[in-house]
């Protein structure tokens, strides 16, 4: 690693050699802001918010054979506890305003996982009477995840995507849905 | 063994109520099944259904409807726990104005059954306890299952 950071250390007097090795091994730099997100990607706690048979495959994501909690994704059952909720099933008109409620009673900062077709478009019951069509019409989400329901390697994937936004977004890059 | 089962509730009915009561009593997948229309369809009989020491059908265990365009339907399935044996009746209502007895005084298991086909096709039980809405919110409008009904989400607010 270059040391540009400290301009006309090496021209110094006190400069001694062993310490540019000691510098090279232990110390590297970076932005708080880049820090924090790196420490945010490596613990998830999300609100499972399992709704329907979504909930049946986010279950098996964090049961052994996949394991969430290598990821540092632990499951909590308080929205207070959470930073990241995953939206697991179909949102009817009765349970949009839960759902509104307990986003806002997340501590910040707060992410979204739309998974499986029901929550990202309504899915199957897209012309029902009583289902929501997409989560996003009440809370802002920030990876969908596709199927119906989605395979756990398939939700490993979206928390995958959503630690390379929360990357981007600590450089400061802008970063679109998807 | 159920053809003499479906002879004797026809007749159980038919001196009940009079002749021409049951519009068809056949065998359904060689189960007794009965038609009559809302108006034959009392308390009276269904007492006599659960008490009667031939038929004592205990134990009713689904209640569904049907909208035919022309008609709405109720369904009704009866079992017997302790003689083990089957009966459905299908009461008949106009669609215009769809009333039925409700059967919540005599079968308690009927109160939520009648309460979600009150809720969801608008059929009014009458001498039920508590018919109101128990599945969409309460200030709904409308019953979506019936067949004119008109889903439009943008309204509702889901789309």
């Amino acid at each position: 690693m270059e040391l540009k950071g400290i301009k006309g250390f090496d021209q110094s007097e006190e400069y001694d050699r062993r310490l540019l090795e000691d510098v090279k091994k232990s110390v590297f730099f970076t932005k708080v802001d880049q820090l924090k997100a790196w420490s945010r990607t490596r613990s998830f706690w999300p609100l499972s918010f399992g709704l329907a048979c979504c909930a049946i495959e986010m279950m098996g994501t964090g049961g052994s054979r996949y394991d969430f909690d290598r990821f540092g994704v632990i499951f909590r059952a308080s929205p207070r506890h959470a930073d990241v909720m995953i939206v697991a099933g179909t949102v009817t008109a009765k349970m949009s305003p839960v759902l509104r409620t307990l986003y806002d009673q997340m501590p910040e900062p707060k992410w979204v996982i739309a998974m499986g077709s029901c929550a990202t478009c309504g899915g199957p019951y897209k012309e029902a009477y009583s289902v929501l069509n997409g989560v996003d019409k009440i809370v802002p989400v920030d990876v969908y995840v596709s199927g119906c329901p989605p395979t756990p390697p398939a939700l490993l994937d979206g928390v995958e995507k959503l630690r390379q936004k929360i990357r981007l977004e600590a450089k400061g890059e802008r970063v679109l849905k998807g | 063994m159920s053809q003499e089962l479906l002879d004797l509730i026809a007749e159980k009915i038919n001196t009940l109520q009079g002749a021409d009561t049951i519009e068809e009593a056949k065998l359904n997948f060689h189960k007794p099944m009965i038609i009559l229309a809302s108006q034959n369809w009392d308390l009276n009989t269904v007492n006599v259904l659960r008490t009667d020491e031939f038929l004592q059908f205990d134990f009713l265990s689904c209640v569904s409807a049907i909208d035919y365009e022309e008609h709405m339907e109720v369904i009704y399935n009866f079992y017997s726990t302790t003689l083990d044996h089957y009966l459905y009746v299908k009461v008949k209502t106009p669609r215009g104005n769809p009333v039925i007895i409700s059967l919540e005084p005599v079968y308690k298991a009927a109160d939520y059954m009648e309460r979600e086909i009150y809720d969801l096709m608008g059929i009014d039980f009458t001498g039920h306890w508590n018919l109101k809405r128990i599945l969409l919110p309460d200030e709904w409008e409308g019953h979506p299952l019936r067949k004119d009904y008109v889903t439009d989400k943008k309204a509702l607010g889901l789309d």
